[in-house]
């Protein structure tokens, strides 16, 4: 059975620690780091990276769009 | 099943979503969580999606996104004191051809413009409208505006909008889908992935209607100020679903 495999990648210097991402996740991926950037912002990282797929709903509603999303299928 | 690693996942060829060209590469200046941020990005998918962005100009208000021509790398002129709906109609009725949209705060567009707006609307100006409503004005402090709830707190209604010495809201946006002028006329809001999407789509629908001449398209963006009203981001959506989404209705009030 095919399934999907999702990945993002956050712009860590360019994220302002809003926390909008962590709620729009359907599956639970994203935290807030406890370390800051730059700008002293926690920074959003995913916290369980298996269970992304690649839905793109954290990217959407991210207000300064830092979120790059990526995804794959897998066949088992 | 093999492992898969993430630099398996990450690859140009797997990526699904990246931030659009249009935005230059300046760090936008809203605060952590401001709808504005979403609102600039849905604009210039749309453009670039219709391949529209050598012959679209754009017209910024006054308030927060006074500085949307430093985040969008497209032609954009800055109009003061809620004047851009005019400014706007001088560009389009000069340039026919070119694709003119307003981006407007409420106090810009609800109040300091109300003027501009509603003549704009009723000539049926053939341009796009987008309408940022946060229920306050955002960069000047925090103010009331035309838009603010009834007993919603403001740094000039401290103990929350009185309606009987203050007024009612004022709901631009019914206003104008009661104007011949208007064609095209909904509300919107940025908050969750759905109304994302769906705020969008009328994004683009207001554009391609410019290429059929029949009048002006009006989107309203229900949205939240997170510094002005005092919350954190994910409170402000949560109170903005609670209490503006009540008086503001989302959906579309007008497509002809
Ligand atoms: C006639 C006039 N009065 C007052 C101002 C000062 N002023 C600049 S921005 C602004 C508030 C704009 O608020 P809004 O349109 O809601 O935008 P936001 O900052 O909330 O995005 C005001 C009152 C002005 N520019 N022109
Ligand atoms: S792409 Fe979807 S599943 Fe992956 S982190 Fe973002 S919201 Fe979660
Ligand atoms: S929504 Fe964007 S800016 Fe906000 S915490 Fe998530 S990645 Fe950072
Ligand atoms: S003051 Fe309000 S509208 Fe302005 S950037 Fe901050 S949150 Fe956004």
């Amino acid at each position: 059975m095919a399934k999907v495999r999702g990945a993002i990648v956050v712009d860590v210097e360019r994220c302002k620690g809003c926390e909008l991402c962590i709620g729009s996740c359907p599956t639970d991926v994203l935290r807030m780091a406890v370390d800051v950037n730059g700008k002293g912002y926690h920074y959003a990282y995913m916290e369980n990276p298996e269970a992304c797929t690649g839905c793109v709903n954290c990217a959407t509603v991210c207000p300064d769009t830092v979120i790059t999303v990526y995804r794959i299928k897998v066949v088992d | 099943m093999a492992e898969i690693k993430l630099e398996d996942i990450i690859k140009p060829e797997n990526l699904v979503f990246q931030k659009t060209k249009l935005f230059t590469d300046k760090p936008l200046s809203y605060c952590p969580g401001c709808g504005h941020g979403v609102v600039h990005r849905l604009i210039l998918e749309a453009i670039e999606e219709l391949g529209i962005e050598s012959e679209t100009i754009g017209v910024a208000p006054v308030g927060c996104s006074v500085l949307a021509y430093e985040f969008m790398n497209i032609d954009i002129a800055q109009a003061p004191h809620g004047r851009a709906p005019a400014l706007a109609t001088g560009i389009k009725r000069v340039y026919p051809e070119k694709f003119v949209f307003t981006y407007q705060g409420d106090g810009d567009l609800a109040a300091i413009g109300t003027a501009e707006t509603i003549h704009a609307c009723n000539r049926g100006e053939n341009i796009s409208i987008f309408f940022i409503n946060n229920g306050i004005y955002g960069m000047t402090g925090g103010q009331m505006a035309p838009t603010t709830l009834p007993g919603m707190a403001s740094s000039t209604s401290p103990y929350g909008r009185d309606v009987a010495s203050m007024g009612h809201p004022l709901k631009m946006t019914e206003l104008v889908a009661n104007l011949p002028g208007t064609r095209f006329v909904a509300r919107h809001a940025v908050h969750t992935p759905a109304l994302v999407r769906k705020a969008k789509k009328a994004i683009l629908k207001a554009f391609e209607n410019q290429k059929e001449n029949k009048g002006l398209s009006f989107i309203e963006i229900v949205s939240n100020c997170n510094s002005g009203w005092k919350m954190t981001p994910v409170k402000s959506n949560q109170w903005l679903t609670e209490n503006m989404l009540e008086y503001y209705k989302l959906g579309t009030l007008k497509d002809e």
